[in-house]
């Protein structure tokens, strides 16, 4: 179990748990961020936040603080329906 | 915005980025209308569109949104749009739900919520070429059977295509109600949306649809409450139960609507979306450029810089020609009122000089709002804040309010009206409270006049370079912790997360980015022109009056052997000078000694309240060079360094001592000098609370730098 932000770009994880009370987080869910799903770090930001993340056939931008809480499991064999690039 | 005639009523909602108001304009032909949702700063587009059969019907186009969870302003009025509680406005008679077909999963979220509303819906699958190319096969039919028979179209609102089909649909939406298929919520969770229901209900004595108690059970914003009249008192204990309930059949009750509309989708989708042979988009690759770690901050200068120099530079040649124009009408005019000096006075310098002042800045408008129509439509602008979003964070701001004040060192008109790009309420308020400070260019002939007649050839080229470089940074150097005080103190607003999708880039489509810029042109003119207008004239009359015409006289009597030219500068000095207007700068010049302003240099800072660059021309009349002063005049300089104070405790010094000169500078790079701003800044923040507050701000901090640099200066040389 590792927070989102630690994600090396390029690398793969599964989201395990989020805080629904936030409001990123809610943010995150409408847009179909939802326990289970997959998805991707694809970079930092030049200055190194916020990231950009993959999932469910989009690129979403987030900040490194909001990504802390977020929880991924890299170790899990990611299923990946190797989201499309939009 | 109340609309008279009666008939059909459509909404068109959708995800941002789907195309929806391509769409729009596609639909309606660009017979638009543009207001405002009462009480908020959310424009309301609306136009006829003609359903092909020639019934007509009024197509609203409401905001872009994810989620119908009222999270910002945008939000809560698609919410009360469609459920019909905007004050003036009907409910919509169907909904036009724009989807983008790459993404049908989430874009149906919005499309589910939407249907627990119970209002007929069209389902558009909109940008079908870009699906079509990544070799996405969609089933329409499929589609609309699982969704309970509501029409769905496949459309490319940018080709043009399936519009036609788009427009049938819609009117079979209207014929014939069908509404679409509503998720299946768990037992617990209906059971705790209809105990809410009930006892709002009876609470509030009003009616409480479904779609109202799913707003109050899930949401953690009061909206809907607070609309209901349902107080905190009333709603607790209900609200605590109903969520117990929901959490104690497993579901977190923040998390319940988006898990059980997904998981509601995930099988209304299948089978639907066949993926075959096609090419991935090109995106990814472009990203990989535009935002590399090195060349992406380096490419961004360069768009920038390339961008906002071209406003500059664009903008110059029909700024220059409007004034020709002005000043030839001033010319043209003018003659024709020689027997009514007053008359002639108020139309040629009140109001062709008024109007033309402002439309001046209607070229800097057009430009810019034509780029910042590429940079948004292409998907770049959302790179562009995911690039800077680092630098604006940690003082309140985001990585969307860079262009808003990079664009302000133009003009912060154009740039105020960029803010409307901005989400977050908060932040979007900040960053337009600060951009005001950025160093516009009409502070530059300021810089210019006081560089070119003291500083440059006191110090030298260079020093002068280095003072208008200064100069520049000043605005930006206060803009920061006002920005970082005003988020982190006075602001109550809960900040908004920057969670922000990186579109797919697109070739922007040249009708629908010069028909916003347009209309954003047409409302600055419409709304901040009167109010510009009213102030010009305001400080017209305060010059011109009261006018006794035994003063010309008096003067020619005086000065015998003076030219023609001489007299008429001495003549009108002397005008200004016992003018309401020159009689209040003297009275007021001890507020300004501290800076070591004269009444003179008071009078210009007072008439330039309106629009900071009039300073140059009114120290022109007050030091009797005339009128026609520029930046550049050699007279006007020459006045200046030989003007000297006459009394009190400096007398015999010069009055633009380097001090008083900084000062000036100072003063003018931090003060609230634009009637046009002020009239904007009230605009867009929605009243004249925030206008009224940075006037009053800004003017005070300048008083006090200016004061601070005069004494400070003075005492060092």
């Amino acid at each position: 179990m590792t927070p989102l932000s630690q994600l090396l770009p390029g690398q793969f994880g599964k989201l395990a748990s989020l805080n629904p009370e936030r409001g990123v987080d809610q943010r995150l869910m409408a847009l179909g961020l939802l326990p289970g799903m997959v998805l991707k770090l694809i970079r930092r930001a030049p200055l190194g936040d916020p990231l950009a993340i993959e999932f469910g056939g989009q690129v979403v931008s987030l900040r490194l603080a909001e990504a802390e809480n977020l929880i991924v499991d890299v170790s899990a064999d990611c299923p990946i329906q190797r989201p499309r690039q939009p | 915005m109340s609309t008279p005639e009666p008939g059909l009523l459509v909404a068109l909602v959708g995800n941002p980025n789907t195309g929806k108001s391509t769409l729009f304009n596609a639909l309606t032909g660009l017979r638009q209308r543009v207001g405002n949702y009462p009480g908020v700063t959310v424009a309301r587009k609306s136009g006829t569109c003609d359903l092909g059969d020639g019934q007509k019907v009024e197509l609203v186009d409401l905001p872009g949104l994810y989620s119908l969870a009222a999270a910002s302003p945008d939000e809560q009025v698609v919410i009360d749009a469609l459920s019909g509680n905007i004050a003036g406005d009907r409910r919509p008679d169907a909904v036009v739900l724009v989807v983008d077909s790459t993404n049908l999963l989430r874009n149906l979220f919005l499309a589910s919520q939407v249907a627990e509303l119970g209002r007929p819906v069209v389902i558009v699958l909109n940008q079908a070429d870009v699906a079509k190319e990544q070799g996405l096969r969609i089933d329409t039919e499929l589609l609309s059977r699982r969704l309970g028979g509501v029409p769905v179209v496949m459309s490319s609102a940018w080709k043009g295509e399936g519009i036609l089909d788009v427009r049938r649909a819609i009117a079979s939406a209207v014929a014939q109600q069908t509404p679409m298929k509503r998720v299946a919520w768990p037992t617990n969770i209906a059971a705790a949306l209809t105990e809410v229901a009930n006892v709002a209900a009876t609470d509030t004595g009003k009616v409480v649809t479904e779609a109202d108690a799913q707003r109050l059970l899930f949401d953690t914003n009061p909206s809907t409450a607070d609309r209901l009249g349902w107080t905190v008192a009333q709603r607790e204990k209900t609200l605590r139960s109903a969520r117990d309930r929901v959490r104690n059949s497993g579901y977190n009750p923040m998390a319940a609507e988006p898990l059980v509309h997904y998981a509601h989708l995930r099988i209304v989708l299948e089978g639907v979306v066949t993926e075959g042979a096609g090419k991935a988009g090109r995106s990814a690759a472009v990203d990989r450029l535009l935002l590399h770690r090195v060349l992406g901050p380096v490419l961004f200068l360069g768009i920038m810089l390339g961008f906002f120099g071209s406003v500059f530079w664009l903008a110059k040649f029909p700024m220059e020609w409007i004034q020709f124009g002005v000043d030839a009408l001033k010319g043209v005019v003018a003659p024709q009122l020689d027997a009514y000096p007053m008359l002639q006075s108020l139309l040629a310098d009140g109001i062709i000089g008024g109007v033309g002042a402002f439309l001046v800045f209607l070229p800097q408008i057009l430009i810019l709002f034509l780029f910042i129509g590429i940079l948004e439509d292409s998907g770049y602008m959302a790179r562009a804040a995911f690039i800077m979003d680092r630098l604006f964070s940690w003082c309140g701001l985001n990585g969307k309010s860079f262009v808003p004040l990079l664009s302000g060192f133009a003009c912060a008109i154009p740039s105020l009206l960029s803010t409307r790009t901005i989400e977050d309420p908060k932040a979007r308020l900040a960053t337009a409270f600060v951009v005001p400070f950025m160093s516009c260019s009409a502070r530059f002939p300021v810089y210019a006049l006081m560089c070119a007649a003291f500083i440059g050839p006191l110090y030298g080229p260079g020093w002068q370079s280095v003072v208008m470089i200064g100069m520049h940074c000043v605005g930006l150097f206060f803009a920061v912790p006002t920005a970082f005080v005003l988020t982190r103190l006075v602001l109550k607003v809960k900040p908004q997360p920057f969670v922000l999708e990186l579109p797919r880039y697109q070739m922007p489509k040249p009708r629908d980015v010069i028909w916003r810029m347009w209309q954003n042109a047409a409302e600055f003119v419409s709304k901040a022109g009167t109010v510009i207008f009213a102030i010009t004239i305001i400080v017209w009359a305060l010059s011109y009056f009261p006018r006794d015409p035994s003063v010309a006289e008096r003067i020619k009597v005086a000065n015998p052997s003076a030219t023609e030219e001489v007299l008429k500068a001495k003549v009108q000095a002397t005008y200004v000078e016992q003018s309401y207007m020159g009689r209040f700068g003297k009275a007021v010049q001890p507020i300004f000694d501290p800076l070591g302003f004269d009444w003179k240099i008071t009078v210009g800072v007072l008439a330039s309240f309106p629009a900071r660059e009039v300073i140059v021309s009114t120290l022109g009349v007050t030091y009797s060079v005339g009128e026609g002063a520029e930046a550049d005049s050699q007279h006007l300089r020459k006045a200046m360094q030989d003007a000297k104070w006459s009394e009190g405790p400096r007398a015999g010094t010069p009055i633009f001592s380097l001090a008083a000169v900084l000062a000036l500078m100072v003063f003018f790079a931090l003060c609230s000098q634009c009637g046009p701003t002020i009239a904007t800044l009230a605009q867009e923040t929605g009243g004249w609370k925030w206008a009224a507050g940075s006037f009053v701000y800004m003017t005070a901090l300048a008083w006090l730098a200016g004061t601070a640099v005069y004494q400070v200066v003075i005492r060092l040389s």
